[in-house]
């Protein structure tokens, strides 16, 4: 059985019968605004180009590309200097070709805070290679923050891996 | 604001908020895992009108009502009763019902259908609330919603905010992350946006419409600000060097936003369409996580200026700083209540990262959990429950925690790290 109900009535009934004076949010068929429209957008990133073989071959220095960084701290470790002096040179001998250095941060803490810690970390990098020649145009420094870990355990083993400054040439960014 | 006529009703309802339900297809699920000590008995009836139809909708309130933790659900004497039945009061009373729902659900001539109720003081035996809704089929939900705001309302003197949305990114594999909103009850999750990169950061508009965010598509951070309903974006924040943490003025036409594209992470202005980029502060430390205060004349910030990483606060044109943490040596993420009176935020101590609240006038920190990896606290628009990411068995979920620490609620998708969670303002 269907029953056929006259909506305007009972909005009537429903007014006339509110027996309280602070009824405030009584209301007749008040629509419900339609809100479903979240319309998705989907993004396809960058796609990378082929790179000179002394940058991606294994036996080359050059192909190494991430400097890593002591809990807390922002300096390059000695340890770092000749890869980051290699790097140098090759910018200064390959002018057309531009540098993206990401900072990273283990995953402790917040996320926004850690993108800031982050970028100290690409800034130590990009300053040195500046000081080595590289030209202040040629290199970005930006910071990934906790966002890309290249180990996701939480040990201190792969914590030391994720704070990290990494090197990518035009083509790869 | 309506003023709550159910005063002894009010009286004990002390606690708090929220804003969840749970329903068979959800895609992000819910688990109370506490209420509040003084819960209100309220019947919801069965409501009249074609049984499928009314079930549902009964069923959303019933749900947003459980879950808020501030109701305790009386089975009705009576069944089903509609708007024009005649309720009998004593027998809802001698159950323990100090309030009673009636309502039916009727379909329009255009298809659209009529949700009406009524709200009934058993011991006054008067109506306390009436009204109608008239939605289309797939939005019956939101019906739901709202006669359960209408229903919190009168029986708490706060609004409800069962209508509301979250926004919140999901981790679902390796290269896939999707920033989502959902009805306030986790149903109705739809995606925003999709991308191979991460996506953190989202914060609404005033007006519930856009949200700006921080996406890596670029393999660098960039603030875009997105219309939710066409999906158009635009780039509000592409610098050299990072761009990151945006936050909306309470007018809604400018963000905040952190910049390094003159050195070091430090906060600026600008307009939502990316124009008008103007520096605020000039240190030489680490400035980030602005938050404007709801009259807008302040932005609260987290700054290492002092050593460790405390909040702070400046004019929202620039000029003098104030220290507003002091205790403990990692205090981030400032988030305003919407009265402007507490904070919400993320310290440290004991080796974890918790969920606390200050009163901003008395400065008095409570922290409000145990956990270890908290993160993004976001206020519901009413001021009584504070939703965080948190972190449960390696996996992210989220968290909703009554401003007093008595009502927990978490949310968790069956498969896939949640984080970033965002409550959004009130429909308008």
């Amino acid at each position: 059985m269907k029953k056929l109900i006259v909506p305007a009535l009972l909005a009537l009934l429903i007014a006339g019968c509110g027996s309280s004076p602070d009824t405030g949010a009584e209301q007749s068929g008040a629509p419900v605004e339609g809100r479903d429209g979240v319309k998705t957008v989907t993004t396809d990133g960058v796609s990378g180009v082929k790179l000179p073989p002394e940058l991606t071959d294994p036996k080359s220095i050059l192909s190494k590309r991430s400097v890593y960084f002591d809990y807390d701290k922002f300096e390059i470790k000695p340890e770092h200097k000749d890869l980051v002096a290699a790097h140098a040179k090759f910018l200064v001998n390959n002018r057309q070709f531009k540098m993206l250095i990401q900072g990273n941060t283990d995953e402790r803490g917040s996320r926004e805070y850690n993108i800031a810690l982050g970028q100290k970390r690409a800034d130590a990098v990009k300053k040195a290679l500046v000081l080595l020649g590289a030209r202040e145009d040629q290199v970005e420094s930006v910071s990934l923050g906790e966002e890309k870990p290249s180990c996701v355990d939480q040990s201190e083993a792969c914590w030391a891996k994720n704070r990290r400054g990494d090197m990518l040439y035009s083509g790869e960014f | 604001m309506t003023r709550p006529n159910f005063r002894r009703l009010r009286q004990i309802a002390l606690c708090c908020a929220a804003a969840f339900s749970l329903a068979a297809q959800a895609q992000l699920s819910i688990e109370v895992t506490g209420a509040g000590a003084n819960r209100i008995p309220v019947t919801i009836a069965d409501f009249g009108g074609e049984a499928g139809v009314s079930r549902a909708l009964t069923s959303v309130i019933r749900g947003d009502l459980e879950r808020s933790g501030m109701f305790k659900l009386v089975d009705q004497a009576q069944s089903p009763l509609t708007e024009a039945s005649t309720v009998d009061f004593g027998a809802a009373r001698s159950r323990g019902a100090d309030a009673v729902a009636v309502g039916s659900i009727g379909a329009m001539a255009d298809s659209r259908y009529e949700s009406r109720f009524r709200l009934f003081d058993t011991a006054k035996q008067s109506q306390l609330a009436g009204a109608a809704f008239v939605t289309g089929t797939p939005q019956l939900r939101a019906a739901g919603h709202r006669i359960a705001d209408v229903i919190y309302e009168k029986l708490t003197g706060e609004p409800g905010v069962f209508s509301t949305r979250i926004a919140y990114v999901v981790k679902a594999g390796v290269g896939r992350f999707e920033l989502q909103i959902a009805d306030a009850d986790g149903q109705n999750a739809q995606a925003a946006l999709i991308s191979k990169e991460p996506i953190i950061s989202p914060a609404w508009s005033p007006d519930g419409g856009r949200l700006a965010y921080v996406s890596f598509e670029n393999k660098k951070p960039v603030v875009y600000v997105h219309s939710l309903a066409t999906g158009k974006r635009i780039v509000a924040a592409n610098f050299k060097g990072s761009n990151s943490a945006p936050t909306w003025s309470p007018d809604g036409r400018k963000l905040a936003v952190v910049l390094t594209k003159d050195g070091g992470s430090q906060l600026f202005t600008v307009n939502a369409d990316g124009s008008g980029v103007q520096r605020l502060t000039s240190s030489g430390a680490i400035d980030t996580e602005p938050q404007f205060s709801r009259d807008g004349q302040h932005i609260y910030f987290t700054s290492d200026r002092g050593g460790s990483p405390q909040i702070y606060r400046i004019g929202a044109g620039g000029g003098e700083v104030q220290r507003v943490t002091f205790e403990g040596s990692y205090n981030v993420t400032p988030r305003l209540s919407p009265d402007g009176k507490s904070m919400a935020f993320i310290t440290r101590g004991n080796g974890g990262f918790r969920l606390a609240v200050m009163d901003l006038a008395s400065r008095q920190v409570q922290v409000l959990t145990d956990s270890y990896k908290d993160e993004s606290p976001s206020f519901a628009p009413n001021g009584r429950m504070i939703l965080i990411a948190t972190e449960i068995g390696g996996r992210g979920v989220l968290s909703a925690v009554s401003v007093d620490g008595r009502i927990k609620q978490r949310l968790s998708v069956a498969a896939g790290d949640v984080r970033e969670p965002a409550w959004g303002p009130y429909q308008k």
